[in-house]
């Protein structure tokens, strides 16, 4: 059975040529950057090749970039860096709507460290609450970290605008922009923002990799003290080849932007329009009009989520869902719940996120298999039963 | 991704018995859409009183389907005195097992079961007798006494597998805790009329005992205790930190640890202290 992928918000596959740049870091080209030699000494200037690349995709300078190991690595750094550099501020600012990296931080900042933290609702659409954001900012707020754009629902949020405000204030910014980087135009000299996270595996390098802007003349502290590497910013011996596939897979992110967007993005329209016209009681989560070309959240009420899944992994279907049962806890995804899809919405969430990869066939098999399956669950389900004897 | 059993996913992809029996004998009703699953069960009796028929319909996930799907399987033939003694774990072990933090889907098809006989008996069931502890899911003491009780649980991560109750806020963690103690003394009590331990049951026990009753009480004072050896009714013990120097040890050996096994272990036990 064909595997038919379209979690790539999750994760993605790692692009060939990424791969086969990778390769050789872990036969011939073993030597420690760090090292006095010409065999370590060139594996360095790799490195810094590989940073220029990442730099040139969000249109920063290469010693902005520091490398980390993902996402949650780069959105940490940035967190307690610069509460370490404002020691006397003791508010901070963030949405409901973060992915845990960011959320489940804040909330141990409030309950640990005696932080007060606000936290920005959203809409039904998913868009932020701009006004009571901008009434949050005082002299004693630290940090705004805003992600650029929802991992769940795909919903971008204005941060021209976000980031521009924040630092009218003299307030630093963060943003998480793992879902943004790749799959959106990222300028951090149009988007005024002083710290910015990116994941590699989510843009096609592999896993383990990340990296964290960091605008020249903002204040700084290591998260990983050790020794010099990236000039001081992060101590630990790089993750060469990780690095050196990131760098590739920047470099492919920025070549194919303009051309895989809309064809990824007609893909996805074509899949949530079939899927909305062929299953009666859907619906889209997250405003369509700010929304990443690739990310389709749809609600089937009356069933269950992972019940879907499941039922789609027999077809080799990979997605996911903001359902409760499939993450463990017992709630539904957070960033539903503050958008006010009701439970009966939430519990049968699936999420599509699409990629380059991605083809038409892929999609058309999605559309003619899902509508038995939602059919064939409801048919299950008591609640469906009442809905169709009223 | 969730490790499933073949007999659960088997049950899950070609559930059994599903629908609804219009002229049913008992009906029960479970949960809720906002708790994430729900469960409605209905039997059909023949003239010996036996279940000849039971249909299902579930909302939730595989292993809610499955359970519910397997739960009708098992009963099917049973008189209703044999039905209302199945428990949640009958249902687990039927499926060849369920994935701990999935037990409260098993939990769903005892509660429906048990909704269905009372049904027919014309009894009222009465579920949220008892205070409230869990306001997320709305769960009584009862309920979590009962869960702890049945499945031998110890943590509140177990209660919230089974049962849900603090797998929202948890506001209630604290007072699972104190569920859970309470509960795990009673049945200590009760453990002790047992008497056909055998001697790792025993040594088990009055660690656990120690453990939890004795050195919680020591550590505050900065002192400690350690089981050392068990023999013909007589505890070992070493005593540690500022136990170990203190004038009055003796006297809290004696008068309190020793207290506490006889309490929660065996009368017969005596305890003496191994001095190096």
């Amino acid at each position: 059975m064909k595997t038919i992928y379209v979690d790539n918000n999750a994760t993605t596959q790692v692009d060939e040529s990424v791969l086969q740049e990778m390769l050789p870091y872990f036969t011939e080209s073993y030597g420690n950057p760090s090292s006095m030699h010409t065999f370590g000494g060139n594996v360095a200037a790799d490195i810094s090749k590989a940073r220029e690349r990442v730099a040139a995709l969000i249109n920063a300078e290469p010693e902005e970039i520091v490398f980390t190991s993902c996402g949650t690595e780069s959105d940490s750094t940035a967190i307690w860096a610069t509460i370490e550099a404002y020691p006397d501020k003791k508010h901070i600012v963030t949405s409901r709507v973060e992915h845990p990296a960011i959320k489940n931080l804040f909330e141990h900042l409030s309950k640990k460290k005696g932080y007060t933290v606000s936290f920005v609702p959203v809409d039904k659409k998913g868009n932020l609450d701009l006004d009571y954001l901008y009434e949050q900012l005082t002299p004693e707020t630290a940090i705004v970290s805003i992600m650029w754009a929802n991992n769940e629902t795909g919903v971008i949020y204005p941060m021209d605008e976000i980031a521009a405000a924040v630092r009218e204030k003299g307030i630093v910014f963060h943003t998480d922009a793992v879902q943004a980087v790749g799959k959106l135009e990222v300028d951090v000299k149009k988007t005024p923002v002083g710290l910015l996270s990116l994941s590699g595996h989510k843009i096609h390098a592999p896993k383990g990799v990340g990296a964290l802007y960091l605008k020249k003349g903002t204040k700084f502290s290591p998260f990983l003290i050790g020794g010099h590497q990236e000039h001081g910013r992060r101590g630990g011996t790089e993750n060469v080849a990780s690095l050196v596939g990131l760098g590739r897979a920047a470099e492919l992110a920025k070549q194919k932007l303009s051309n895989s967007t809309p064809k990824i993005a007609a893909l996805r329209d074509k899949l949530e329009k079939n899927l909305l016209e062929r299953i009666p009681h859907s619906m889209v989560n997250g405003d369509p009009q700010h929304r990443l070309p690739n990310t389709s959240n749809i609600s089937y009420e009356y069933v269950e989520g992972e019940a879907i899944l499941l039922m789609m992994n027999e077809f080799g279907i990979c997605a996911s869902s903001g359902s409760a049962c499939t993450s463990g806890s017992l709630e539904p995804s957070h960033v539903l719940r503050a958008m006010g899809v009701p439970f009966t919405a939430a519990h049968g969430s699936i999420r599509y996120s699409l990629s380059d990869y991605n083809t038409e066939e892929e999609i058309d098999t999605i559309i003619e298999r899902t509508p038995p399956i939602i059919e064939r669950l409801r048919e299950l389900s008591p609640f469906w039963s009442q809905r169709k004897a009223s | 991704m969730w490790e499933y059993t073949d007999k659960v996913k088997d049950h899950f992809i070609n559930p059994r018995n599903v629908g609804f029996i219009d002229d049913f004998d008992g009906m029960g009703e479970v949960g809720s859409l906002a708790c994430g699953d729900a469960l409605k069960l209905t039997f059909k009796l023949d003239d010996e009183g036996r279940i000849s028929d039971a249909k299902f319909q579930t909302f939730g996930c595989a292993s809610a389907i499955a359970s519910s799907s397997a739960l009708t399987e098992m009963i099917k033939g049973m008189s209703l005195d044999e039905a209302a003694k199945i428990t949640n774990e009958d249902i687990a072990v039927y499926l060849g097992g369920l994935p701990k933090e999935k037990m409260h889907c098993s939990v769903l098809g005892r509660d429906a079961l048990e909704h269905a006989i009372a049904n027919y008996r014309g009894e009222e069931i009465k579920e949220k007798e008892g205070e409230i502890v869990c306001e997320c899911f709305g769960i009584t003491n009862l309920e979590i006494e009962r869960a702890v009780t049945e499945s031998g649980l110890t943590t509140v991560e177990d209660v919230t597998d089974y049962v849900k109750a603090g797998g929202g806020c948890g506001n209630c963690h604290d007072r699972i805790r104190e569920i859970i103690k309470e509960v795990s003394s009673q049945s200590i009590t009760e453990r002790q009329k047992m008497e056909n331990l055998t001697n790792i049951q025993k040594i088990k026990l009055i660690e656990e005992t120690l453990d939890r009753e004795v050195k919680p009480a020591l550590n505050k004072d900065g002192g400690d205790i350690e089981l050392v050896d068990f023999n013909n009714g007589t505890v070992f013990v070493k005593l540690h930190g500022t136990c170990s120097n203190c004038a009055s040890s003796q006297l809290t050996l004696k008068n309190y640890v020793e207290t506490k096994i006889k309490d929660l272990v065996s009368p017969e036990l005596v305890v003496e202290e191994v001095v190096q």
